[in-house]
């Protein structure tokens, strides 16, 4: 164990080093990038840009602005080219907006999938099991946006069932929740069905495996054989899933719900960051986002070693 | 004779897929006596499996026909309920099956496995099941059975998963015990050793056993009687004795053919019965060997009935027009009893 972490631990290391000299570098070779320009503004003279540049070190070599860059970073006092406003701050301050997101809709999304592929799985081929899987492969074709922006036509704006959009904090629940269903299912629709497809063709594999067949001649009763051993077997491959995507969602790829309800989450500030080509943000963005999949992976690497016996902690 | 288990009365069992209806059961009937060992022979898709898991419900499905009758007692198997059928499955029938490595749940401990096999038929508590499971464990061999029943699968060797699956399959002690091919996945001496304890174990608990495998040698070991399958029909039922010194059909002649035997040199002939057995979903009016048998004649182009042909033996079945004595002239190939073939002349 102590070994499987020490590993684990060195791989992250790596992962953000190389996270961040990727990110970094591709800055600098972007043609139209000019951070000193964008911070001197529009209309400033090329003195006031030279002058900007040698504050914040545009003129040094690459190797020495990332070096300075990734010490500000791990002090915390990297600062914005937009707006000037401290990075890491502006991180802590969203992260709970983005988690209010992400975390009631990844257990949304995995448990609906478990649900309806189970179900769909149990009734192959009839009815219901045609009707889910339209019904997933619509949630998995439609794009988010557009997902997103229906939900608020005829749920906020039309019945007016809901909020517009916005964000509440966890102070009231009421309205935190409120304020958050609609982006929740516009979130979690995509992984619905994507899940649940997965899920169904594992189960289905099942259950034309011997051991099934072994439960089934020892008298357990349907449920019996799929929950404890049709089910349990099934889960893997969606859980792998569910770590990748849950990660990436924490570190900002929510950022189209989030913009499109108005959440200021990290994904959102990535967003703008991105558009304004102001890299102190999406440095931090990808090192958070690689962290956690780092830590998503190693998470799952412990669950797998107890759903499964054979398979043994290695790095 | 002894008590009647089980009747199986021209069972028929197809699946529809997309090429057409598998006929891959076609009107079967034997019966199973209490402590009786019946083996079930034939090659490779002639519907030996399909034949015992329907025993047990478990070819149902959206695809499946059935027909005919299996009886338990004074219970109809074919047509039972769901509910029906998980009662008796485990409890008063149960299975080993071919492949021991997959047959066990990866992810769960072999105590626990038979542990809910018993639990799922008594209400007991966990721990005295597990007090059973362990005894099951070491009754069928099992060392240090108590440690070993906390262990996964994959920390045991194939003989002794097989074992643990004998052990599940007797935990209620059942009437009926199907194994299907048990052995066919161990090496030789560890096939002798389960053989063994298979037919010894049945014996203590006087259930009946029906054996499937398509080796005569282990036939020759464990049955008192053998019924013959081809392309989903019995085409020959009789005792051991019937069956090897006397056979009837040429198909069983070709099976008892192709037994390698240690004690003669091997044949100069190939006595490998020639071509492949006809397709199920269109099976050949008349007698389905007639196209692969060398003395098939006029008649064969009509199905034979199943039914007693050796003057003086009621209980000797086969399919096969052919006069007794006639067989008896053309069944010797080199000293042994074969199929001799136009093809190798
Ligand atoms: N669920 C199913 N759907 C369609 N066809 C099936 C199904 N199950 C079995 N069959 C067919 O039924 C035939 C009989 O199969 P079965 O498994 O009983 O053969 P077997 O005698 O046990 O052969 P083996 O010695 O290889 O185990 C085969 O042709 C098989 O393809
Ligand atoms: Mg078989």
């Amino acid at each position: 164990m102590a070994r499987f972490a020490v590993r684990r631990a060195l791989s992250a290391l790596a992962l953000l080093f190389a996270t961040s000299v990727v990110v970094f570098g591709a800055f600098e070779v972007i043609p139209s990038y000019n951070p000193a320009q964008a911070i001197a503004g529009r209309n400033a003279t090329p003195t006031t840009v030279a002058e900007v540049s040698r504050k914040f070190g545009f003129d040094k070599p690459v190797y020495t602005q990332y070096v300075n860059t990734m010490k500000l970073v791990f002090t915390g006092k990297v600062i914005d080219y937009q707006d000037d406003l401290n990075v890491v701050d502006q991180f802590r301050k969203r992260f709970p907006v983005t988690l209010s997101l992400v975390l009631p809709a990844g257990i949304l999304w995995f448990g609906m999938a478990v649900v309806l592929g189970s179900v769909s799985a149990m009734r192959a081929g009839r009815l219901t099991d045609r009707v889910v899987m339209v019904a997933a492969i619509v949630g998995v074709s439609i794009p988010v946006v557009l997902l997103a922006a229906l939900l608020l036509y005829f749920f906020a704006y039309k019945l007016t069932w809901f909020p517009n959009t916005g964000y509440h904090g966890l102070s009231n629940p009421v309205q935190w929740a409120y304020h958050l269903i609609l982006p929740w299912i516009a979130l979690a629709v995509l992984n619905i069905g994507f899940y649940s497809r997965v899920l169904r063709s594992g189960l289905l594999d099942m259950a034309n495996q011997d051991f099934v067949r072994t439960a089934r001649a020892k008298g357990l009763s349907r449920g019996q054989v799929f929950r404890r051993h049709m089910l349990r077997n099934s889960l893997m491959p969606i859980i792998t899933m569910f770590g990748l995507d849950f990660a990436t969602a924490i570190g900002g790829a929510a950022l189209i719900t989030e913009a499109v309800f108005n959440l200021p989450g990290i994904g959102q500030y990535e967003a703008s960051s991105i558009g304004n080509l102001d890299v102190p943000p999406i440095l931090v963005g990808a090192i958070l986002t690689a962290f956690f999949v780092v830590l998503f992976g190693a998470l799952i690497d412990i669950l797998y070693g107890l759903l499964d016996p054979r398979i043994r902690l290695t790095g | 004779m002894a008590e009647r288990l089980l009747e199986v009365a021209e069972l028929e069992v197809s699946f529809a897929t997309e090429d057409g209806l598998v006929r891959a059961v076609d009107g079967v009937s034997f019966a199973l006596h209490r402590g009786e060992v019946v083996a079930i022979v034939g090659e490779s898709g002639s519907g030996k499996s399909v034949t015992v898991m329907t025993l047990m419900g478990l070819t149902r499905g959206v695809n499946s026909r059935f027909g005919g009758s299996a009886r338990l007692g004074d219970r109809e198997l074919v047509t039972a309920s769901e509910a029906e059928l998980e009662r008796v499955r485990g409890a008063e029938i149960a299975m080993i099956f071919q492949d021991p490595i997959s047959s066990l749940s990866p992810v769960m401990r072999i105590g626990d496995q038979i542990v809910e096999q018993i639990r799922a038929h008594e209400k007991v508590s966990k721990g005295a099941a597990m007090d059973r499971a362990v005894e099951l464990m070491e009754r069928v061999g099992i060392p240090r059975a108590r440690d070993r029943a906390r262990n996964y699968p994959h920390e045991f060797s194939g003989g002794m998963r097989q074992r643990v699956m004998i052990a599940l399959a007797l935990s209620l002690s059942p009437s009926v015990l199907i194994a299907d091919e048990p052995t066919t996945a161990l090496d030789v001496t560890i096939q002798a050793q389960i053989l063994q304890e298979v037919k010894q174990l049945s014996q203590e608990s006087s259930s009946g056993v029906i054996f499937v495998t398509h080796d005569l040698g282990v036939v020759a070991d464990i049955a008192d009687r053998v019924i013959v399958m081809y392309a989903g029909q019995v085409v020959e039922q009789g005792t051991l004795e019937e069956i090897f010194y006397d056979p009837q059909h040429p198909y069983t002649w070709g099976l008892l053919g192709s037994v390698t035997r240690m004690d003669r040199p091997p044949p100069r002939r190939l006595p490998a019965i020639p071509g492949l057995p006809p397709s199920l979903t269109d099976p050949p009016e008349g007698c389905h060997f007639a196209p692969r048998c060398p003395l098939r004649f006029d008649r064969c182009h009509e199905l034979p009935p199943l039914q007693a042909r050796v003057p003086g033996v009621a209980g000797h079945l086969d399919r096969c027009w052919l006069q007794a004595g006639d067989k008896r002239d053309r069944r010797e190939v080199e000293g042994q009893i074969g199929l001799a073939t136009e093809a190798v002349a």
